[in-house]
């Protein structure tokens, strides 16, 4: 053994110290724009926003009421969606395509279309092998950049709606849509690709380069391979931004534990805090919004101890290994489908966080965890994405728990419940019941199908629990739209690719009208200033109740699936009898 | 109704058990069922798995029969536990809207055409009264219908009503002229009452149709956590449904084992759907409402005692509330080198024809300090109390005397020419400061001196302030007295804040302001100069010797009218909702020590080491899945106390009161079935 834990721990502990030191500026700046302050990026940014305006004929004053603004932001994500459907439909006759890839299936088209849309970048396909450049860069980097902004849009005109009183308007869609791209994306993906290509991480539209065996190899069919195709292209443009914005959909299908999306544990680290810094940080621009940074702190912790005790079950069944293996003679902990280069610590901090938010990229291979390990990143996920979930989705998701924990604990202390100032009724109730329970609904109800019909049974490679657990993963993953894959199933098949695409729209746009409904709602509510009799939502009694009210619903919905899946197959792993 | 109806019958008492259960089996039909779909659910499985008793019984295949007969007869007990606590609750409003009904039986009516007792009257069915009409009541009649009265003077007998034997006084004008009909008048001149309700729509059809819930609508937090009860219930069917697939996908993948069956299935759902909560959610609104209504008050809805359970301000009238209803003098302050003699002298003489609780509490006075005056001389004048003046008195030949509050008197003495003495003020202000009434006296145009008129705070009213404050609810005293007074008053009764000199405009106002605030605001009255405050508050609470429209601008009456009341009203609103939140949290709590009793048992068949789970090491599968059904339906008997009574409240800050709860109702909600269960285990394994 070679002590590797010690630098595990350190790694670990210095990540979530970096990170959580990020989140006081960031979200403190994210405030400044959403608000339409003065911020650092003003002076640049400000004409550029006001010409993108002039252009497309946006009045910047003239707010809406949540209908117009839900209206909006449904109309745009389908036009990027038919967008997206056109270019991987038309892939054959358009430009930027060296290796003069085909055009994509119906299926797999729409897939990706919607999968792209949603923020959820489940991939059926491998990227170096079905994706053109013009693909890659114009049709799915373009929606990178606009589906965590849309995200991040419906955050904020929740946020509006819990701060004003008495009005309908909770903000400008288009004017939310700009500014995130413009002050937020753009600014920090660039500098993140800089990086990234300084530290080796290719960026080039060049043809795939051949290279030739040093030693041949004797292939399946016992013929011999002497050559090797290396896929090149704009990797670095499209890895900061799929990572910054919770997407995860890699430029290869090795993903994040490609060397060329992912050479070093330095680009590890930085790729890690890409994909936390922004749902996490949410938390301080909330807090800040509402005029109480406490509040947005106590989230925040709720978040982060449900994170890292996820990670810390998760590392240490990893650490553990497979008694199984141990026993011909093989110690370690389970290497199986890590990379060296990360090892137990980075991988399983890359596993949590990635399963955490909705980003969905992985360095590791989650197929090859345990099953308590694989289970915790597939429990992470079934929480509904909140810990802290996707770029803008993480945050509403949560504010739905929120006020549903609010509301029982409300009804405790014998008060109509009230949160912020405003009281949550019927109306409220029925949207944070939708936000929260959408995708648990559609995890259950499709892998229900799945696992009872043979379109969805034949799929599984691994059968008995483990294959229980891909398909629970695969449905899990699309309708939280996380877009990681457990793997080990055939997904790109009519049934799966209609199913999971249909899992990704319930779950990315239900949730989402009905937080703006909300916040419609909240918007025209009076405020009632708190009392000795208001209950306290910020301070450590709330947050373990918050923290309780997540994992029971959690909990509740799957465990009969995380028993028969995970549960079982790590109890046959240990030999329980 | 007599004083001893109103005692509290005990939960169970027979007397209201034969009607609970009749209502139970009535309960039963799904088509009223479906307004708590939790329980309807419950039924259908009810339905669906005595259908397979019989197909097991007939076929042989299956569940054993009778294990799917228990589980058939169990969700049927679950269901009919809870038609039977709503029956329960239901039923002691029903037992008093019986007694109520008993008064609304015909009535003869003497309708008049003129407001003239002597007038001529035509006899009418009181039923065929209509808003508008006039009758003629005499000593001995029921009175037809409510009303004002608009000539003469009666004692009313409100028993009926209130409970309350002694009878009370109403008379035509000011603030005590309304009549409820179905009251009875005791002794009387004839009087004419102008009726102000139509058949059907006067006050004890209202109370008939509250109390016996049939007018019951759900309040807005009960559909909110409906709701929620809803979402859940159809995540634990999908929970279900995907359960049937993933035991069908482990058979087939492991090669061994049986599909969780259909009626296994069905008592999971029943076990994890919130059925606690829902059982006993009807009960615990129709109970809180029968609470307040056992203490004589009358919620004219259910959303009016929550709205209470979350008021934040209090506006409290000083006089009745705060303070025992009358002032007191207790002494005379003579100045300017007047004698007490002259004083009490004048003060009497000023008093004579004040028939006001605090004059006639002069005369008293005046009489122990020794005053020979009997009575007022011939040819006096009484000048009566104006509004605008503010003074009173009497103009004898000689003299003329006055009496009202100092700064009145100022402004009279000024008028005449007269002119103050220093001391006067002096003395008012050292009278005022500690928490008395000063009430100056003049003779002509010289003022003698100050009566002390005393206000009495009532016994325990300050701990029941403080009290409030502990809950987060401010009280504000409202009482026409200067500010001095007041707030010595206020210092002394322990309340947040005060409105001195008030006007009934002022009222209002205050009332708006702390609502744009964003407060919610209770206030209690009885005068028709209320009734805009009444209607502009969110918890408005009238006196049942109220005018009618005050009782029309509330949604609270309170029978006895006595204002202590809105603090009773306030905690029951408030152990409403806990009894619900409490209840809820208890029954999702319930929910994973069933999953640890079916799971591994409906499971083991296909993975022997789920048993691991089996936490409470449960004989078999078919006990543990039955023990779980059992304690989910008994549970519902027990907690039944609880949902009429009430969780108690206890006066706390908000965080420590959810600290409390969250151990009792949440971790004892975890632990109380892991217990209940393995108990029952041991039961079912015995007797089987």
């Amino acid at each position: 053994m070679q002590n590797f834990e010690i630098y595990d721990l350190i790694e670990i502990a210095v990540f979530f110290a970096v990170l959580l030191l990020l989140v006081k500026p960031l979200g403190g700046y994210m405030a400044k724009v959403f608000q339409g302050e003065k911020n650092l990026l003003s002076p640049v940014m400000r004409p550029l926003e006001r010409l993108i305006y002039r252009i497309a004929g946006i009045d910047e004053k003239k707010e809406t009421g949540w209908k117009r603004y839900a209206f909006s932001l449904l109309l745009f994500n389908f036009t990027l969606m038919v967008f997206i459907f056109l270019v991987l439909l038309l892939q054959g006759v358009l430009p930027l395509n060296p290796e003069g890839l085909p055009r994509f299936s119906l299926p797999l088209a729409f897939n990706t279309a919607v999968s792209f849309a949603t923020n959820t970048n489940w991939q059926a396909y491998s990227g170096e092998s079905t994706a053109s450049y013009f693909t890659q860069t114009v049709a799915l980097t373009l929606s990178h950049f606009i589906t965590p902004a849309i995200g991040t849009t419906v955050i904020i005109a929740l946020i509006r709606g819990i701060v004003r009183r008495t009005v309908r308007e909770i903000g400008n869609f288009w004017v939310d849509l700009t500014r995130s791209i413009l002050y937020i994306l753009l600014p920090i993906a660039l500098v993140a690709a800089i990086f990234l290509i300084s530290q080796g991480v290719i960026q080039n539209f060049s043809g795939y380069q051949a290279a030739h065996l040093v030693q041949p190899v004797t292939g399946a069919a016992g013929s011999s391979i002497s050559k090797q195709t290396i896929p090149m292209g704009p990797v670095a443009s499209f890895e900061s931004i799929k990572l910054l914005g919770t997407n995860g959909g890699g430029f290869f299908g090795a993903n994040s534990a490609h060397p060329y999306e992912n050479p070093s544990p330095l680009t590890n680290f930085i790729e890690m805090l890409l994909f936390l810094a922004i749902p996490l940080s949410l938390t301080y621009t909330f807090g800040k919004m509402v005029g109480n940074t406490r509040q947005g702190w106590a989230i925040l912790t709720a978040m982060m101890v449900i994170l890292i005790a996820s990670l810390g079950i998760m590392y240490w069944a990893e650490h553990a290994g497979n008694p199984l293996i141990h026993q011909q003679g093989v110690a370690g902990p389970n290497m199986e489908g890590k990379e060296v280069r990360f090892g137990i610590g980075g991988s399983t901090l890359f596993a949590a966080g990635t399963t955490a938010t909705s980003d969905g990229a992985v360095n590791s291979m989650h197929d090859s965890y345990t099953p308590l390990g694989g289970g915790m990143t597939l429990f992470l996920m079934l929480l509904s994405e909140v810990v802290p979930g996707g770029v803008g989705s993480g945050l509403y998701t949560m504010l739905g728990f929120v006020i549903i924990a609010v509301f029982v604990a409300g009804l405790m202390i014998g008060r109509t419940p009230e949160y912020l100032g405003k009281k949550i009724e019927v109306r409220e109730m029925w949207m944070s019941v939708i936000i929260v329970l959408t995708s648990g609904v559609s995890v259950l109800i499709f892998s229900g199908i799945a696992l009872l019909i043979s379109a969805g049974t034949s799929s599984i490679l691994n059968p008995g629990p483990h294959g229980l657990s891909e398909v629970l993963y695969a449905f899990a993953s699309g309708s939280n739209n996380n877009g990681s894959a457990f793997a080990g199933l055939n997904a790109n098949t009519s049934f799966y690719n209609f199913t999971l695409g249909a899992g990704m729209l319930l779950g990315r746009f239900v949730p989402a009208v009905a937080a703006l409904a909300m916040a419609g709602s909240l918007a025209v509510k009076k405020y009632v200033p708190p009392s000795v009799g208001t209950l306290p939502t910020d301070n450590l009694t709330f947050i373990g109740w918050l923290i309780v009210v997540v994992l029971i619903v959690g909990a509740l919905t799957f465990l009969p699936a995380l028993g028969l899946g995970p549960i079982i197959e790590h109890l046959i792993m240990t030999g329980r009898k | 109704m007599t004083p001893a109806d109103k005692k509290q019958d005990s939960i169970f008492s027979k007397k209201l058990m034969q009607p609970a259960l009749r209502g139970t089996f009535a309960k039963l039909n799904p088509v009223t069922l479906w307004r708590n779909p939790v329980m309807f659910f419950v039924e259908i499985g009810g339905i669906i798995t005595a259908l397979n008793f019989v197909y097991n019984i007939m076929t042989g295949k299956g569940d054993p029969a009778w294990f799917t007969g228990a589980v058939s007869v169990l969700l049927w007990m679950t269901v009919m536990f809870a038609t039977f606590a709503e029956s329960l609750a239901e039923g002691r409003g029903k037992a008093r809207a019986e007694s109520l009904r008993k008064s609304r039986t015909e009535i003869i009516a003497k309708k008049v055409k003129q407001p003239d007792p002597s007038g001529p009257a035509t006899e009418i069915n009181a039923n065929d009264l209509r808003k508008g009409d006039m009758v003629l009541v005499s000593a001995g009649d029921l009175i037809p219908g409510d009303g004002d009265i608009v000539f003469g003077a009666a004692l009313v007998d409100e028993s009926a009503i209130t409970g309350e034997s002694a009878p009370v006084v109403r008379e035509s004008g000011g603030d005590r002229s309304a009549v409820t009909g179905g009251t009875s008048v005791t002794a009387t001149e004839n009087i004419i009452i102008r009726i102000t309700a139509n058949p059907g729509e006067t006050f004890i059809d209202k109370m008939v149709g509250l109390v016996e819930g049939a007018k019951r609508r759900k309040t807005p937090n009960e559909i909110a956590l409906n709701i929620l009860l809803i979402a859940l219930t159809i995540i634990f069917l999908l929970v279900v449904f995907n359960l049937n697939s993933l035991s069908s996908y482990s058979v087939q993948s492991a090669g061994k084992g049986e599909v969780v069956s259909l009626v296994v299935l069905i008592a999971l759902f029943v076990c994890l759907a919130p059925t606690t909560i829902a059982a006993l959610l009807p009960a615990i609104g129709i109970a809180g409402m029968d609470r307040l209504f056992s203490r004589n008050v009358m919620a004219l809805s259910g959303r009016a005692i929550e709205a209470a359970g979350d008021v934040n301000t209090l506006l409290l009238d000083k006089t009745g509330t705060i303070t025992l209803g009358n002032r007191e003098a207790v002494e005379f302050v003579p100045i300017s080198g007047h004698s007490e003699q002259e004083l009490v002298d004048a003060a009497l003489m000023s008093s004579f024809t004040d028939e006001t609780p605090e004059g006639r509490s002069i005369i008293v006075l005046a009489k122990q300090k020794g005053s020979r005056l009997q009575e007022l001389p011939a040819h006096a004048a009484p000048v009566p109390f104006k509004a605008e003046t503010r003074i009173s008195g009497v103009d004898l030949e000689d003299h003329s005397y006055r009496k009202g509050a100092p700064d009145s008197i100022i402004k009279y003495i000024e008028r005449r020419g007269g002119s103050v003495p220093n001391e006067l003020e002096a003395k008012v202000t050292e009278i005022a400061r500690a928490g008395s009434t000063p009430l100056a006296v003049t003779r002509d145009s010289e003022v003698l001196g100050v009566i002390n008129l005393k206000d009495i705070i009532k016994g325990g009213i300050q701990e029941r302030f403080s009290q409030l404050r502990k809950m987060g609810i401010k009280t504000v005293m409202i009482t026409g007295d200067n500010p001095l007074t007041a707030a010595a008053i206020a210092a002394e009764a322990n309340v947040d804040d005060f409105l001195a000199e008030a006007k009934p405009e002022d009222k209002l106002k205050l009332i708006r302001d702390y609502q744009g605030d964003g407060y919610m605001v209770a206030m209690t009255g009885d005068g028709t100069n209320d009734a805009p405050a009444l209607a502009q508050a969110d918890v408005a609470v009238a006196m049942n010797t109220g005018t009618q429209p005050a009782r029309e601008a509330a949604n609270i009456i309170d029978l006895d009218s006595n204002p202590t009341k809105l603090l009773d009203i306030v905690e029951i609103g408030k152990q409403i909702l806990m009894t619900r939140g409490n209840l809820t949290t208890f029954s999702i709590a319930n929910d994973i020590a069933k999953y640890f009793a079916i799971i591994p048992a409906a499971l083991t068949s296909v993975y022997p080491q789920l048993s691991t789970l089996n936490l409470m090491h449960l004989h078999s599968p078919h006990s543990a899945i039955l023990s779980a059904v059992i304690f989910n339906a008994i549970v519902i008997p027990f907690l039944i106390p609880l949902a009429l009574k009430g969780t108690r409240y206890r006066p706390m800050p908000a965080e420590k009161l959810l600290v409390y709860n969250l151990f009792i109702y949440g971790l004892g909600g975890v632990i109380a079935p892991f217990v209940g269960i393995k108990l029952i285990d041991m039961l079912v394994t015995f007797s089987l």
